[in-house]
């Protein structure tokens, strides 16, 4: 049976409008499912549902006036933990924040706010959205609504899981080296990562702040561009943010793919792809030249430096934002008499991060230090500097680039947990677009053997998500995939 | 070839509290991600700039105008530990006998 809380935000605003439906129906809808299923999932890390029933009640008043209504109007969200929210706890995923309350709120949220959008809770994630599996969370592991014992991916695996499961309708999640398209491959849902800048991060709880981009969890194609439209633009609060115009994203969408030169990256199909990813994949690629698409192969040489060159960028730019946590002006500080404050800096930091935190500090704090840094960090940027100019070439070529989101589906908790470098290859494919800036999003477009969800990930040039969304909602309707995780099979 | 890392220096310069197990470990793991991340050293990049922003955006300018900032009790909300108006911490600094 099908629950409003599964349908996608384009469907519901639709019922909205015409009146078939309350906004306090719909974010019922959801919190029942929450109820429901998230003591299994472990989605979320504070439900917020009186706050949402008094919002969705406001906004039924609202548009009972016949008030124009937004795309965003009514629709059930869910928050990943590391965008501020006014008064309510913001974790990160860490004990060193576990009691942080933020006197403000992040932009995206508070665009997303002003559109109408009802706030149903934060979500779960890897401690300052490091990770691929969710399992670095110092609150526990969120699990895949495809298989309880599976990973939903990460960092923003509690969005993703959320989404999947109909415990929201949509949700936002960041992406630093993956952390929107892998979690969204591996739930079976959209996931979106815009051009770095488009939307602002202020309120963004920072982690790698050359790469931090905010992306979005959503059922459809057309849900990933109205919600992008409603954060989409520039942020004076964020010098980051992109003085460019936004266009309406939902403008194309049913253009659909004749002519559209489309580049399968030779690179992307090779050792370590699960193969019924890679025919999935291909499958998904001779769908897009059905429907009229040019496609050819194309090769971004220097991808596979990539990885080497985020696990010195990432780790360096981490080590250095978080500094700030010094059990000073906010979250936790160690217990005990301390000599000095310096010494209750040790302590909370050491008490207070969890290990993978720990180990990207240490790793960003040594590629930083004398010595080193050329060799490290500045070779890395240059790296960076040749996989930028590997995309600028490819994109003379080809509209969209094509690759699997992830090279396998969702493994098992505890699987990787013990091998940083095996649980950092999850993000090979993803990585590069981080470098480069460029947008990227993950479809679904098939499942393995075992049932569990495979992601085609399309890239665009900087700033181009209106092709990025078209192709990908040509694919989308193509392939006519009706995903429901069997967690919801009598639900 | 592997890394060899002083974990006691890096751990002092992060203001890091590990213990002998976290040391040991860090040790193992670290030596072998930098051996992975060594790989980028075999690019040739003589004649290439580095790139700091994917998106590169000289210096943002606004104009210095004076706004309303968050009040006391709002900024000190969260503080493990508050002094009148101000942030308590431990002693910083030696006092004179």
């Amino acid at each position: 049976m099908t629950d409003l809380c599964d349908l996608t935000a384009s469907a519901l605003s639709a019922k909205l409008a015409a009146r078939e439906i309350s906004a306090v129906e719909l974010t019922d809808s959801c919190l029942a499912r929450m109820e429901a299923v998230d003591d299994r999932v472990g989605a979320m890390l504070t439900r917020t549902p009186e706050l949402a029933r008094e919002r969705a009640d406001e906004l039924d008043a609202y548009l009972s006036t016949g008030a124009p209504q937004s795309g965003a109007a009514g629709i059930p969200t869910a928050l990943k933990d590391v965008l501020t929210t006014n008064g309510i706890r913001t974790t990160c995923g860490s004990r060193i924040l576990e009691t942080y309350v933020p006197p403000y709120d992040a932009t995206a949220w508070a665009r997303l706010s002003g559109a109408g959008a009802v706030l149903l809770g934060k979500t779960n994630c890897d401690e300052f959205a490091m990770g691929s599996s969710n399992e670095n969370s110092a609150f526990g592991p969120v699990r895949n609504p495809w298989d309880l014992e599976r990973v939903p991916g990460g960092s923003s695996g509690g969005s993703a899981a959320a989404v999947a499961a109909g415990e929201a309708v949509w949700a936002l999640g960041t992406d630093t080296g993956g952390s929107v398209r892998q979690p969204a491959s591996l739930c079976g849902v959209v996931g979106l990562k815009p051009t770095y800048g488009r939307i602002s991060r202020y309120g963004l709880i920072a982690f790698a702040s050359s790469l931090d981009t905010v992306g979005t969890f959503t059922r459809s194609v057309r849900d990933a561009a109205t919600l992008l439209g409603t954060l989409a633009g520039h942020d004076p609060r964020d010098a980051t943010s992109i003085d460019a115009p936004v266009p309406d994203f939902t403008r194309v969408l049913e253009d659909g793919v004749r002519g559209l030169r489309v580049g399968v990256v030779a690179e992307a199909f090779g050792k370590g792809v699960q193969p019924s990813v890679a025919a999935s994949v291909r499958a998904a690629v001779d769908r897009l030249a059905a429907l009229g698409a040019q496609v050819g192969d194309v090769t971004l040489p220097h991808a596979e430096y990539a990885l080497s060159a985020y696990y010195l960028i990432a780790p360096s730019e981490a080590s250095s934002n978080l500094a700030r946590y010094d059990g000073v002006r906010y979250g936790f500080r160690a217990e005990g008499e301390h000599a000095d404050s310096v010494e209750m800096m040790f302590q909370t930091r050491g008490q207070g991060f969890g290990p993978e935190v720990k180990r990207r500090i240490m790793l960003g704090t040594y590629a930083l230090s004398a010595g080193y840094y050329e060799a490290y960090y500045g070779q890395a940027q240059k790296v960076r500097t040749l996989v930028i100019a590997d995309y600028r070439t490819a994109f003379q070529r080809f509209d969209i680039l094509v690759a699997p989101t992830s090279p396998t589906t969702a493994f098992r908790i505890g699987e990787k947990a013990d091998d940083p470098m095996a649980m950092y290859l999850n993000d090979i494919f993803t990585i590069p677009a981080n470098l480069a800036g460029v947008p990227a999003l993950s479809l679904p477009c098939g499942l393995d053997d075992a049932g569990l969800p495979i992601g085609v990930q399309l890239t665009a040039p900087v700033l181009d998500e209106v092709t990025l969304l078209r192709a990908a909602a040509a694919l989308e309707s193509d392939l006519g995939l009706d995903l429901r995780p069997p967690l919801l099979v009598g639900v | 070839m592997a890394v060899q890392i002083d974990i006691e220096h890096v751990a002092n310069l992060a203001r890091l509290a590990l213990n002998a197990d976290e040391k040991d470990r860090l040790k193992a793991q670290l030596s072998l991600i930098l051996e992975h991340a060594a790989k980028v050293g075999e690019v040739a990049t003589s004649d290439v700039e580095p790139t700091a922003s994917p998106i590169p955006r000289a210096n943002v300018y606004r104009e210095d105008e004076p706004e309303p900032s968050l009040p006391v009790d709002e900024v000190l909300r969260n503080a493990p530990q508050r002094v009148g108006d101000r942030f308590g911490v431990p002693r910083i600094v030696e006092t004179g006998s």
